[in-house]
């Protein structure tokens, strides 16, 4: 921090151009042709435009320094999960669930149970890491030990990334502005090659297709999921992945699938539909807020998985022949 | 008692994120209480009383609503006493995004929403930027881009605030702030303490009822655009 202070604020924005999205957000701006060092440049700040932008010398001093240490923690971060423990705790009547369960990167396993059963609390147990201290008693390892108490607040470690049916894109940009704006926020070299290879593969799961110009806003129900299922492959730091329900229409459920576990994510799905429950290794049932049972998708089950497929293509068939204006027969 | 001012724009997802709290910390066996503090009209209360929750609202009417705040937060505190609660949060909307609550020394929430669009953590000011924890709510519509993007960009600002995401429907995330705020210090009273930041100033004579457009009308602190 002492010896930026020193450089002048040309060099600085050269070499660490995140330093002007801090002051820009600030409502501060900066003039990257500025020769005045940075300590020159913070105290020639007039107090009217501190008061203006709503903070004072010594907390935008303050702000600077932790900005610039959890920036430096950011583009340092070799967060890696290789696999997650879940240790089980207790249900609602307070009945041990007695099982441990260890899921490794490129693993789906699919939870089943109806609403208000505990898919959530699950879930949440996970996010948040619990070490036995949420009401179910749980406790989750991270690549086989207890995590740092302090990743649970951390952007950085944020372990979980969900997707489901009922998210949308808000924000007033095309597919290109969109996913450019995310791969910025995380700060990775190539963002050209990545906004186009997320388009592309988008575009794979999508039964229509759409171009990078086109409003994120103004994307059908299917084009928006697999826009979603391929920007948090590729751009989302969290190593898993939730997906609560993939609806059929619009999207080619297995490829998405196979996406995500290429990309090494741990995929917990949400799901009751037979054929995303096979793609599975194991579902976990869960009932009374704990985990009834967990079942590994057996050579049995497997084998009907052949007959599920080719109904379901049957009716995709069909689904695209009414979307071309074709007449069913 | 506990203490802990929450703020954040109307609509954010306050209310909802504090029932969801209370029955997280009534969960774990505390007696909450929450003061209102609101401009024109709320119904909030009735939301409150209706789930048990102590209550007491403050409609600031015709006053600056963080001027009225400031000169009331002190008996809230003693009220709050008075009834034994073990938590007290008081609630209330920053309305210009210049206004903050948030007294040193006292825990200080901010809650904003993934829709409130994504220059919104640019726009909000002592009221986000002095906050220890920044809640965004309304997570469960947006993608998973845009609550990372919207997650950074409050990063920006104020990067050392604990950020949570809590819904306000399911209270996902409801029980972890709860865990987080047992931890709060223990007050008995807001005497001798300061607010984190000077709250907007005016005094002018519109501040004292002057309705009349025109330069000859005005007086005291006026301030020109550059045209």
């Amino acid at each position: 921090m002492s010896t930026i202070l020193k450089e002048p604020i040309s060099k600085i924005i050269i070499e660490k151009p995140y330093l002007s999205d801090f002051f820009e957000s600030y409502g501060i701006t900066v003039d990257k042709d500025d020769e005045r060092d940075l300590d020159t440049f913070f105290n020639e700040l007039s107090e009217d435009l501190l008061e203006d932008v709503g903070t004072t010398l010594s907390d935008l001093k303050k702000a600077f320094k932790e900005y610039l240490s959890a920036m430096e923690e950011v583009l340092e971060n070799d967060f890696q999960v290789e696999e997650i423990t879940i240790i089980g705790g207790f249900n609602k009547s307070n009945e041990p669930e007695n099982f441990e369960l260890t899921i490794k990167k490129g693993d789906v396993v699919c939870i089943v149970g109806p609403t208000g059963s505990g898919k959530s609390r699950l879930l949440a147990d996970i996010e948040w890491m619990a070490q036995g201290d949420t009401p179910t008693k749980r406790k989750v390892l991270i690549n086989g030990e207890k995590p740092k108490k302090e990743w649970r607040f951390s952007t950085e470690h944020k372990l979980v990334a969900q997707l489901s049916q009922n998210m949308n894109f808000v924000m007033d940009l095309t597919v290109e502005e969109f996913v450019t704006l995310h791969a910025e926020s995380r700060f990775i070299q190539d963002v050209e090659e990545k906004v186009n290879r997320i388009i592309e593969e988008a575009n794979k799961l999508a039964g229509e297709e759409f171009t990078k110009d086109t409003p994120v806003t103004a994307l059908s129900g299917g084009q928006s999921r697999s826009l979603m299922i391929a920007d948090t492959a590729f751009l989302s730091k969290s190593p898993i992945i939730l997906i609560d329900e993939i609806e059929n229409a619009g999207i080619d459920r297995k490829k998405a699938l196979e996406l995500l576990v290429k990309e090494e994510k741990i995929v917990l799905m949400a799901t009751h539909d037979p054929i995303l429950a096979l793609m599975g290794d194991k579902r976990l049932i869960i009932k009374n807020g704990g985990v009834a049972k967990i079942i590994e998708s057996s050579e049995e089950e497997k084998a009907i998985l052949p007959e599920l497929k080719a109904l379901d293509n049957k009716l995709l068939e069909l689904r695209n022949r009414l979307r071309n204006g074709e007449v069913l027969k | 008692m506990k203490f802990l001012t929450i703020s954040g724009p109307p609509s954010s997802g306050k209310t909802s994120v504090i029932l969801k709290t209370i029955d997280a910390l009534k969960e774990k066996g505390y007696r909450a209480g929450v003061v209102k503090f609101d401009c024109l009209l709320t119904d909030d209360d009735k939301l409150y009383m209706s789930k048990n929750i102590p209550v007491k609202k403050g409609l600031s009417g015709a006053l600056c609503p963080d001027h009225f705040f400031v000169s009331n937060i002190e008996a809230c505190v003693e009220w709050g006493m008075e009834n034994n609660l073990e938590f007290l949060i008081s609630e209330s909307a920053g309305l210009c995004n210049r206004c903050s609550p948030h007294i040193k020394d006292i825990l200080a929430v901010c809650v904003i929403d993934n829709l409130s669009g994504v220059n919104t953590p640019k726009k909000i000011g002592p009221m986000l930027k002095s906050a220890d924890i920044v809640i965004i709510t309304k997570g469960d519509i947006v993608s998973q881009a845009e609550r990372e993007v919207f997650a950074s960009r409050v990063k920006n600002v104020n990067p050392s605030a604990t950020i949570m995401h809590v819904n306000g429907i399911t209270g996902q995330g409801a029980y972890e702030f709860a865990s987080l705020i047992e931890d709060t210090n223990e007050i008995e009273t807001l005497k001798g303490k300061k607010l984190r930041f000077s709250m907007p100033s005016a005094l002018c004579s519109y501040c004292l009822g002057e309705t009349r457009i025109g330069e000859s009308y005005q007086m005291g602190n006026v301030r020109k655009m550059e045209m």
